[in-house]
C-alpha cells in the first residue's frame, strides 16, 4: 500500500532532534537577548514536528491538538516576553544578557 | 515525489536554523526562523496537518514573527559585538553537540527499529473538522484555559510596555 | 497522474496566467479611467485609441527605467522584499473556483475538470495564511530603505494590516458558520438553490441582515488590508515621501505596484465567493442565461448612442468599434445558449463571476475616487474600537442563530 517513494518516520523524529539541538546551542552561546528567545522558538517548532510526527504514526489526532496548545501558549509567552524585554531596553539600554547582572552576587 | 520533497524542505530547515544561530544581526536571525517555519509547514503538509500547517503560517509565521520583527526594528538592534570565547568552549562545543545529537539518534532508531513509512495522504485525518470536534468534545477545558491564558498575556504585555502617562 | 490530467493543469494554469496578467494590467486602466471621470477629464486618452495602451506603455517605462540600490541598505532584504510581496500576492489566485465542473467532448479523450486551479479542503485559511505572511513584504521593504520615512510607513503599513486582520478573520467566521466547511468549492456550492423560488440562496440574503453587517465589516477590513483609500496612510504619495516604496525605483516598483492590484483583485474574488455566491447567478436558470446577452446588447446600444454624440472628434471612429465588440460578445452568449452548449458551461458562470468581481472592483475604485484618507490614530482607534467588537457581535449572532435553528 505505500508508494515506493515514502519517506521513513524516523527521519522526521531525526530532523526534530537536530532542530531541537540548534535551539539549544543558540540558546547557550548568543548574547542578544533577542536571538536567545527566538532559539526558544526554534525548540517549540521543533517539538510540534515530533508531536504531529507521532500523530501520525498512531493516525490520532491527538498529537495534533497538542501541537496547537503548544502554539497557542508560545503566542501568549512570545507577547510578554518581548514586552519584558522593551522593559529591560528601557531601564538598560542594552540588548546583551551580560549586561543585565546586577542582582548578581 | 514525497522523498524529494521532505529532503528538499528539511535541507531548507536545517540551513535555516543554522543560519539563526550563527547570524550576528538579529534581523537576519528572525529571517532565518521565518524560513524554518516555512519549511516545517510544508512538512506537516506531507504528513497529512493541513489545518496545523495553515495555523502555523497564520500564527507562528504570521503573527509571532512579527511581532519579533518589530521589537528588532524599533529597538534598533545593532548585531552582536564579537568577544574572545574561551578556548576550551570553541574546541569542545560543536563536538559535544553533536555527541549529544548521536546519542538521541541512537535512541530514536533502536526504539523504532521497524521504521513506518510516510507518504503524502496516508494519514487523512488531520482536516478542519477532525480537529474541531475533538478541540470542542475532549479537551474543551484546555481550550478555555488557554483562552484564559491569552487573556492574561495581553493584559501582561499591555501593562508592561506602556509608556507612563506623567 | 495520468497524462491527460497533466495536459488539463498545464492549460488551466496557461489560461489562468495570462487572465491574470492582464486583468491586473488592465485594471490600472480602469482605475485611471474611473477616476478620471468621477474627477470630470478624461484619464489616459492619447496612448492608443481611449489609452488602452496606457498599460504597455508604463510596462516599458518601469522595465527600462534605472534600476537603483541606495547606499548602506541591507541589500539581500531590500532586494528580498518585493519578490516576497509579488509571490504571496500572485499565489492567492490558485485556490479560487470561477466555475462548476464542465465536461469538453473532445472525441477521444472527454475531459471533466473544475474551473479552478486546486481545491484545498483548507482553502479559506489557506487565503488567510498569505494574507498574514503577505505583511512581510511591506514591514521589511521599510526596514530595509535605510530612510526614516520608509521605516515609519513599512511600520504604520504593517500595523495597519495586522490590526485589520482581526475583524477580517470574524466577519469571514459569518459565512463559515453558515456553510460549515472551509473549501471554497462547497461554500460556492452550499449558496446554490433559491428562497421562494426567485431571490438566490447567496450569503449575503441569508440570517437577514446579519449577513449584510458581516459583508461591510469584511468590506471594510478588506479595504485596509490591501492599503487603499481610505486607509493608504502610509503610501500616499503627499504623506511621508511615498511610505514603504520610497526608496524603490524600476522593477521592484513594479512588483510592489503589481503586489497591490493583484492583492485588489484576490480581495474582491474571495468577497465574492464568500457573500456573492461565486459563479452562482442571480434568477433561476434558464432565464438567468438572457442576462448575458442582453447587458452586452444594452453595452453596445450605449456605445452607438456615444458615438453618433461623439464628446471628442475621435469618438465618432472608436465607439463603433466598441458597439460592434459588445454585439460579437453578445452573440457569442446567445450561440452559446441556442446552438453550442459547450460555449455556455464555460463562460455563463465566468460571466457571473466576472460581473460581481468588476462590481466590486469598482467599488474600490469608487471609493478611492470619492473618500479622504483617515489620519493614521483615527485608523488603529477605528480597528480595535470599532471594527473589532462590531466583528464580535456579528459573529456571536450569527452562531446563536445557527445554534438556535439548525439547518
Amino acid at each position: 500500500m505505500p508508494p515506493a517513494h515514502a519517506v521513513p518516520l524516523n527521519w522526521y523524529l531525526i530532523l526534530s532532534a537536530i532542530l531541537f539541538c540548534l535551539g539549544i546551542a543558540g540558546f547557550l552561546y548568543r548574547r542578544n537577548i533577542i536571538t536567545v528567545f527566538m532559539s526558544i522558538e526554534l525548540m517549540l517548532n521543533a517539538v510540534n514536528l515530533t508531536f504531529i510526527t507521532f500523530s501520525y504514526k498512531w493516525k490520532a489526532v491527538d498529537g495534533h491538538i497538542f501541537s496547537f496548545f503548544v502554539m497557542v501558549v508560545a503566542a501568549a509567552e512570545a507577547a510578554v516576553g518581548l514586552a519584558i524585554i522593551l522593559t529591560v531596553f528601557k531601564n538598560r539600554k542594552s540588548l546583551e544578557i551580560d549586561e543585565i547582572s546586577s542582582m548578581k552576587y | 515525489m514525497d522523498t524529494v520533497l521532505f529532503l528538499v524542505f528539511a535541507l531548507i530547515a536545517l540551513l535555516c536554523g543554522i543560519n539563526l544561530v550563527v547570524q550576528t544581526h538579529p534581523i537576519s536571525s528572525a529571517l532565518s526562523l521565518i524560513g524554518v517555519m516555512a519549511a516545517l509547514a510544508v512538512l506537516y503538509l506531507l504528513l497529512g496537518a493541513e489545518f496545523l500547517a495553515a495555523a502555523q503560517m497564520i500564527v507562528y509565521a504570521g503573527a509571532i514573527m512579527v511581532l519579533f520583527i518589530f521589537v528588532i526594528m524599533l529597538l534598533n538592534a545593532g548585531a552582536e559585538r564579537v568577544t574572545k570565547t574561551r578556548q576550551l568552549v570553541k574546541l569542545a562545543g560543536v563536538p559535544l553537540m553533536a555527541v549529544f545529537l548521536g546519542i538521541i539518534a541512537f535512541i530514536i532508531q533502536a526504539l523504532l527499529p521497524k521504521s513506518q513509512l510516510v507518504w503524502f495522504g496516508g494519514f487523512p485525518g488531520g482536516g478542519p473538522r477532525d480537529i474541531g470536534i475533538p478541540l470542542f468534545t475532549n479537551y474543551l477545558l484546555p481550550f478555555e484555559v488557554t483562552s484564559v491564558l491569552i487573556l492574561i498575556a495581553i493584559l501582561g504585555a499591555i501593562v508592561l510596555a506602556r509608556k507612563e502617562i506623567d | 497522474m495520468d497524462l491527460t490530467y497533466i495536459i488539463v493543469t498545464l492549460v488551466k494554469l496557461a489560461v489562468l496566467f495570462g487572465v491574470l496578467m492582464t486583468t491586473l494590467a488592465y485594471l490600472q486602466w480602469i482605475e485611471r479611467k474611473v477616476i478620471a471621470h468621477i474627477q470630470l477629464r478624461p484619464g489616459p486618452y492619447r496612448v492608443g485609441p481611449h489609452g488602452l495602451l496606457q498599460p504597455l506603455a508604463d510596462v516599458i517605462k518601469l522595465i527600462t527605467k534605472e534600476g537603483m540600490i541606495p547606499s548602506h541598505v541591507n541589500k539581500f532584504v531590500y532586494l528580498l522584499a518585493p519578490f516576497l510581496a509579488v509571490t504571496l500576492a500572485l499565489v492567492n489566485i490558485c485556490v479560487m473556483p470561477f466555475g462548476p465542473e464542465i465536461k469538453v467532448p473532445i472525441p477521444g479523450h472527454p475531459v471533466s475538470t473544475w474551473l479552478q486551479m486546486t481545491d484545498l479542503r483548507i482553502g479559506v485559511i489557506f487565503v488567510l495564511a498569505i494574507g498574514a505572511v503577505g505583511v512581510y513584504g511591506v514591514a521589511l521593504a521599510g526596514w530595509s530603505s535605510n530612510n526614516k520615512y520608509s521605516l515609519i510607513g513599512g511600520l504604520r503599513s504593517s500595523a495597519q494590516m495586522i490590526s485589520y486582520e482581526l475583524p477580517m478573520a470574524l466577519a469571514i467566521a459569518c459565512p463559515l458558520l453558515l456553510a460549515n466547511t472551509l473549501s471554497f468549492r462547497e461554500l460556492v456550492l452550499a449558496q446554490g438553490g433559491y428562497f421562494f423560488g426567485f431571490i438566490p440562496r447567496w450569503n449575503l440574503f441569508q440570517v437577514f441582515p446579519l449577513q449584510i453587517v458581516a459583508f461591510i465589516v469584511f468590506l471594510i477590513a478588506s479595504f485596509a488590508e490591501t492599503n487603499r483609500i481610505p486607509f493608504d496612510l502610509p503610501e500616499a504619495e503627499n504623506e511621508l515621501v511615498a511610505g514603504f516604496h520610497t526608496e524603490y525605483s524600476s522593477m521592484s516598483f513594479a512588483s510592489f505596484f503589481m503586489a497591490e492590484y493583484c492583492n485588489m483583485l484576490t480581495a474582491a474574488c474571495v468577497t465574492t465567493l464568500l457573500f456573492l455566491g461565486g459563479w452562482q447567478p442571480l434568477f433561476p436558470a434558464p432565464w438567468s442565461d438572457y442576462v448575458a446577452p442582453v447587458v452586452f446588447v444594452l453595452a453596445g446600444l450605449v456605445s452607438l448612442w456615444a458615438a453618433l454624440n461623439p464628446a471628442r472628434p475621435k469618438d465618432r471612429f472608436t465607439f463603433p468599434v466598441v458597439a460592434a465588440a459588445c454585439f460579437g460578445l453578445a452573440a457569442l452568449f446567445l450561440a452559446g445558449e441556442f446552438v453550442f452548449p459547450i460555449v455556455n458551461q464555460i463562460a455563463m458562470p465566468l460571466f457571473w463571476f466576472g460581473a460581481k468581481t468588476f462590481g466590486l472592483l469598482f467599488v474600490w475604485i469608487w471609493v478611492r475616487g470619492t473618500l479622504p484618507r483617515f489620519r493614521y490614530d483615527q485608523l488603529m482607534r477605528f480597528a480595535w474600537t470599532f471594527m473589532f467588537p462590531l466583528g464580535m457581535v456579528v459573529m456571536l449572532a450569527t452562531a446563536a442563530v445557527v445554534a438556535w435553528f439548525p439547518r
